[in-house]
């Protein structure tokens, strides 16, 4: 056992040391994509009506007067003390941004990553487990097509179907007003924020909002699981040792559920944490449609005003978010497979 | 003289085509599910190249026209029989869009799926045959762009080019082709890696073949296998990319071209009003194309496949004892 836990912890430390070189590439990689772009960020960013003085001074303020090396040490270091560099149009730290609107996307995401790893683990299953049936088929079908259907189609016909025929629920935003005056501010979790306030009436109205956006983005995530899910079945049914399971007597059932699927789900804690890049892509989409003030509602917002410094801010914190998720998924996966070893 | 090179001609005739009829075997073989999947893909996809090319034929109007013998168009008329899908705010015919549409889509993802092979798939041959410092950096960045969510990339890069090359089916191809080429770079990499150890490469090099004539003739035509079926699932993906783009307002631009993703953004105005034809019938456009280019990609994927593969069952009898599993009806490929 000392043995195993000391292999464990030095998996953990070599993997951390190679999230440096990653995480150094991809801000030099952002730096360097941010500074080719052609025209000047700021006054592209004062929509290039600005005065030359002023221009002037806000560069300076910004440091984009100094040399590229100079401009490229301060930004590292400021990032590795947590700045991320101050919106310039509408004006607010970048911190700032995350804060109020990063917590509105997490949010989300955990809704829609509940949903998604639901539905796609039932139907992938599923459909591993009665290959070449219609349950496969079935299963499959709707992996495909709702994978190949657009977010935003999905919630724009949600939101015709079950807001505006039905007129169920709300189409947009994360509260009706009401709720918006009424909630306090802790964590900007609405849903956490309704419970500390024992405020039923916002808790009710605020998961009435999430349910189309993150159905929306939940389902399309649960066709990338399905067809994973269903993959790794198969494989896992193919192994020996679910032979000598069924050669040693053991019925049909107990081999499926308790040798086959348990095995079969462990690389998904990995295919999960792969996907969380394409739900941070889909949750741009998805807040676009919805209304939904989070991260990617602000950096398109930012991309509109051509803010340079804002949308560099942004993707630096998307970038790290990413690095980050798969650094504890990769723990996650080495603490319950042994095999996973350096 | 004439008569070698008749006698050559037929002889690589010859030898050329039970070569193909070796790759088409895998897809004359297959059965099941793989086979309805690949010509259910097929038939989905070809008819949308049809249409993308015979857009001019088919297609009532022009993507752009909103008026016809002096008379404008009604603004959000429902489906008629004038209109088949109906109009949008500006007057525009629906059906003629959606035909039209299929024209840009394949264009842009052509464009971007030949300029990302030629980039990725060298890329990639080089690394892993040659393998050292440069393969490592290499890995590093492509990795590094692979982590980052891909519309966000393309989605940077088509603003950081609209300013210099301005928006349009270039900067939206190069968009799509920045987010795709590490993929390829990596898929092919690794297979070099696996392939440049086995005996016939060795041999290769053994006998003094130049490195980039064993890549060429040995390694090359082993490691494209893979590439159709990921290339068909790629096109699927390019084209939900290419629409969320438009739909974002950072693809083609209306002037251009009739694109799906920028007709569903204005359709979305429409839809407190409970107008449904005008985001309906592009999204189903949409659904139907990447379905049809899905099953073909998973569909070549599992025939191509050996792992996956399930061929016709072949007339070997078994004896009684053989280990039947339970669930596994068909004979398992190699």
């Amino acid at each position: 056992m000392a043995a195993k836990g000391t292999s464990l912890r030095q998996y953990a430390l070599t993997r951390l040391a190679l999230v440096v070189p990653m995480v150094l590439i991809l801000l030099t990689l952002v730096f360097l994509l941010m500074r080719v772009a052609p025209g000047d960020p700021v006054s592209a960013s004062l929509g290039g009506h600005a005065p030359p003085a002023v221009i002037n001074q806000i560069k300076h303020k910004l440091g984009f007067d100094k040399p590229l090396y100079v401009q490229y040490v301060q930004y590292l270091g400021n990032v590795g003390r947590g700045n991320f560099g101050t919106a310039i149009n509408p004006a607010q730290p970048v911190s700032e941004i995350i804060k109020v609107n990063g917590t509105a996307t997490l949010e989300l995401t955990l809704y829609a990553m509940i949903i998604a790893i639901t539905v796609g683990v039932a139907i992938g299953l599923l459909a591993g487990r009665f290959r070449d049936t219609p349950v496969d088929s079935g299963g499959r079908l709707f992996g495909i097509i709702i994978y190949a259907t657009p977010i935003f189609f999905l919630g724009l016909m949600a939101q015709l179907f079950f807001g505006v025929y039905l007129g169920w629920l709300p189409v947009s935003g994360r509260a009706s007003p009401l709720t918006q005056a009424t909630l306090t501010t802790h964590t900007n979790i609405y849903t956490i924020d309704a419970i500390i306030d024992r405020n039923w009436a916002a808790l009710g109205d605020v998961l009435r909002h999430m349910i189309l956006p993150a159905f929306t983005l939940g389902l399309v995530t649960a066709g990338v699981f399905i067809r994973l899910i269903r993959i790794n079945v198969i494989r896992t049914m193919k192994d020996d040792y679910i032979e000598a399971a069924r050669a040693r007597g053991i019925n049909e059932r107990s081999v499926v559920y308790h040798h086959a699927f348990r095995n079969a789900l462990v690389p998904v804690i990995t295919i999960i944490g792969l996907q969380v890049a394409l739900l941070l892509g889909g949750a741009v989409l998805t807040e676009t449609t919805f209304n939904w003030p989070g991260i990617g509602h602000e950096l398109l917002l930012y991309i509109e005003n051509r803010d340079y410094a804002a949308v560099q801010g942004i993707i630096v914190v998307f970038a790290l978010v990413v690095v980050a998720v798969s650094v504890v998924i990769d723990f996650v996966g080495a603490f319950i497979d042994p095999r996973i070893r350096y | 003289m004439a008569v070698p090179a008749e006698t050559a001609r037929i002889e690589t005739r010859r030898s050329i085509l039970p070569r193909v009829q070796r790759a088409v075997a895998p897809i004359r073989e297959a059965r099941g599910m793989q086979r309805t999947m690949l010509w259910v893909g097929a038939a989905i996809t070809s008819a949308f190249v049809l249409m993308a090319l015979l857009a001019p034929l088919v297609s009532p109007y022009h993507f752009d026209q909103y008026r016809s013998g002096g008379t404008r168009f009604p603004q959000l008329a429902a489906p008629s029989a004038q209109h088949l899908m109906g109009t949008t705010v500006t007057s525009y015919d629906v059906f003629s869009r959606v035909i039209w549409g299929a024209q840009t889509e394949i264009k842009v993802v052509l464009i971007s799926l030949v300029m990302s092979l030629s980039i990725g798939v060298p890329l990639g041959l080089i690394s892993g045959y040659f393998a050292g410092k440069l393969d490592r950096v290499l890995v590093l960045i492509m990795d590094a762009m692979l982590a980052f969510p891909f519309l966000l990339l393309a989605i940077v890069i088509a603003f950081l080019l609209s300013d210099k090359v301005g928006q349009g089916i270039l900067t939206a191809a190069i968009a799509i082709t920045v987010a795709y080429i590490p993929l390829y770079f990596r898929v092919i990499r690794n297979h070099v890696i696996s392939i440049r150890e086995e005996s016939f490469v060795e041999a290769a090099r053994a006998m003094g073949a130049r490195p980039f004539t064993v890549i060429r003739k040995y390694v090359f035509f082993n490691v494209i296998q893979n590439v159709p079926p990921l290339a068909t699932l790629n096109a699927a993906d390019a084209i939900l990319l290419l629409t969320a783009l438009g739909f974002l307002g950072y693809g083609i631009q209306p002037t251009q071209g009739a694109e799906w993703g920028y007709d569903i953004s204005r359709a979305v105005s429409d839809a407190s009003s409970g107008i449904w034809w005008t985001g309906l019938f592009p999204g189903l456009a949409i659904v139907l194309l990447v379905t049809g280019l899905t099953l073909l990609g998973e569909g070549l994927n599992e025939t191509i496949n050996p792992v996956l593969r399930r061929r016709a069952r072949t007339n070997v009898e078994f004896g009684p004892s053989s280990p039947s599993p339970v669930i596994e009806t068909e004979t398992e490929g190699p």
